[in-house]
């Protein structure tokens, strides 16, 4: 079996990996602003502390164990997910937490008399945030969130533990009926290669763009 | 004399136990320059910061031609805090200009001035960036309308601000120490900015550490010391001829000089 044919046979795998990749990011992304916003323009004390609870908890814990959880655990109570969601799911969670803790820093920077001239200049707190606090915090997270998605990547390879099928899941198939190993796991990180560099070049293509505007 | 514009009746604030304006009263007439100096702690920022809710007075009432500013009446016939959004519309009409300038770094110049325009005032985005054009040529600024703000030197991102509070179009501006963070060559261009509006018959608050400039461009003085107006009246007369003791002492401090050699102006 020539490297090509192995190419072809974790192609597939690729695949699921963008779509894990995709579904996860966004998740994470999307609750992990919530929590930010909520950690730092939130009111309630019990509300951060809770917050804060949920990001210790994600970082100390790892991801393999909540996708087992998600995938076999809530099965045995009659809750299932397809391995695609449960790992979608289970690691936007562990990222919502880690970009959680990325923007609060970033919105803790900005100084507080940014938001106070928007406030002063007529917009009401929720345009002071969407026009003036958000898009400052996303420029100043850049570089974090950039080393967060080359790491969610490549942590889709845990996926193959709940037979979600994508890189590392083909390729241990392909090794237990052809004993390639070598040539077959060699394939399979110069396919992680080849989706990670593509997007922290285009993160770092980011950053420089907005230096520029910065 | 017609009703003032602004008209502030015995200010309280306090941080817990510390008491920084114990009952500060006063009033701007429209067209008028009103400065505010004193000591640092006086509370002469606090005050100003008050008047467009920034800071949340712990008492007393603050009206913009006879509209109650910060406070809604609620159902008991009292009344309550507004909220930041239903300051919004009250906040627009009083404009602020504040010592560290706070453009937002992501907007080019342009945008700086035009956004609260766009957003906040809903006017059409297009008639909005002519407006904003025009009021950074009001400040000689037009020629950088596409730069950020980082690009500019500390004057030149004041007079940004300026013409961002000016898109406003406020009723009051508010200054808060302009040009105390300025470089001194810097600070002549903000001045002759601030000065041209007062020319031009705007209602202006500044707070200032520029105690001739206050003299020269001001029409009243009001001297704050410990969260008191101390002194107050014609600006020429309060720094040239100061009544009371604590803004002799004051003055005198401020220019390492006595007060009569600061007389040369009128």
């Amino acid at each position: 079996m020539g490297f090509f044919d192995i190419l072809q046979g974790l192609m597939g795998g690729a695949v699921t990996a963008i779509y894990i990749t995709l579904g996860a990011g966004t998740f994470a992304m999307a609750l992990g602003l919530l929590l930010a916003l909520a950690q730092t323009f939130g009111h309630s004390r019990w509300m951060r502390w809770a917050i804060n609870a949920y990001v210790e908890w994600m970082r100390n814990v790892p991801a393999l164990a909540h996708l087992f959880l998600l995938y076999f655990g809530l099965a045995a109570v009659g809750i299932r997910f397809s391995p695609l969601v449960a790992a979608m799911l289970g690691l936007g969670l562990v990222g919502a937490a880690m970009l959680c803790e990325v923007f609060t820093a970033a919105f803790r920077s900005i100084h507080p008399g940014q938001r106070e001239a928007a406030l002063a200049a007529g917009l009401t707190p929720l345009q002071a945030l969407r026009y003036v606090l958000v898009p400052q915090m996303l420029r100043l997270s850049l570089p974090s969130t950039a080393n967060y998605t080359s790491q969610l990547i490549k942590d889709t390879s845990i996926a193959s533990a709940i037979a979600a099928p994508e890189i590392m899941f083909f390729a241990r198939n392909l090794v237990t009926s052809t004993f390639e190993t070598s040539l077959i796991y060699g394939t399979a990180l110069l396919l992680y290669a080849a989706m990670v560099w593509p997007v922290a070049w285009m993160f770092f293509r980011l950053e420089r763009r907005l230096e520029m505007s910065r | 004399m017609t009703n003032p514009l602004l008209r502030i009746e015995n200010l309280h604030k306090s941080y817990q136990s510390l008491e920084v304006l114990k009952g500060i009263s006063l009033e701007l007439q429209k067209g008028e320059t009103l400065a505010l100096i004193g000591p640092s702690g006086s509370g002469k920022s606090t005050c100003l910061r008050c008047i467009n809710n920034l800071e949340r007075p712990t008492g007393g009432a603050i009206f913009l031609e006879d509209e109650r500013i910060g406070q809604l009446p609620d159902r008991r016939g009292g009344w309550r805090p507004m909220t930041d959004s239903e300051l919004a519309a009250q906040r627009t009409e009083i404009g602020m200009v504040f010592q560290l300038f706070y453009l937002w770094p992501h907007l080019t110049v342009l945008d700086n001035v035009a956004l609260a325009p766009i957003k906040a005032q809903r006017m059409d985005p297009a008639e909005a960036r002519h407006m904003a054009k025009a009021m950074l040529d009001r400040v000689q600024m037009g020629h950088k309308a596409h730069e950020y703000p980082e690009r500019l030197s500390g004057g030149q991102q004041q007079r940004v601000a300026i013409a961002r509070t000016l898109a406003q179009r406020p009723k009051v501006i508010l200054f808060d120490e302009p040009t105390s963070a300025l470089d001194p060559e810097l600070v002549g261009e903000v001045l002759n900015v601030i000065k041209s509006l007062a020319e031009e018959g705007r209602s202006m608050v500044l707070v200032t550490h520029e105690i001739r400039f206050a003299r020269d461009v001001a029409d009243r003085v009001i001297f704050m010391d410990g969260g008191v107006v101390v002194e107050e009246g014609k600006a020429k007369q309060v720094i040239n001829h100061p009544r009371m003791e604590r803004t002799k002492a004051f003055l005198r401090q401020v220019h390492d000089q006595p007060v009569a050699e600061m007389q040369g102006a009128p």
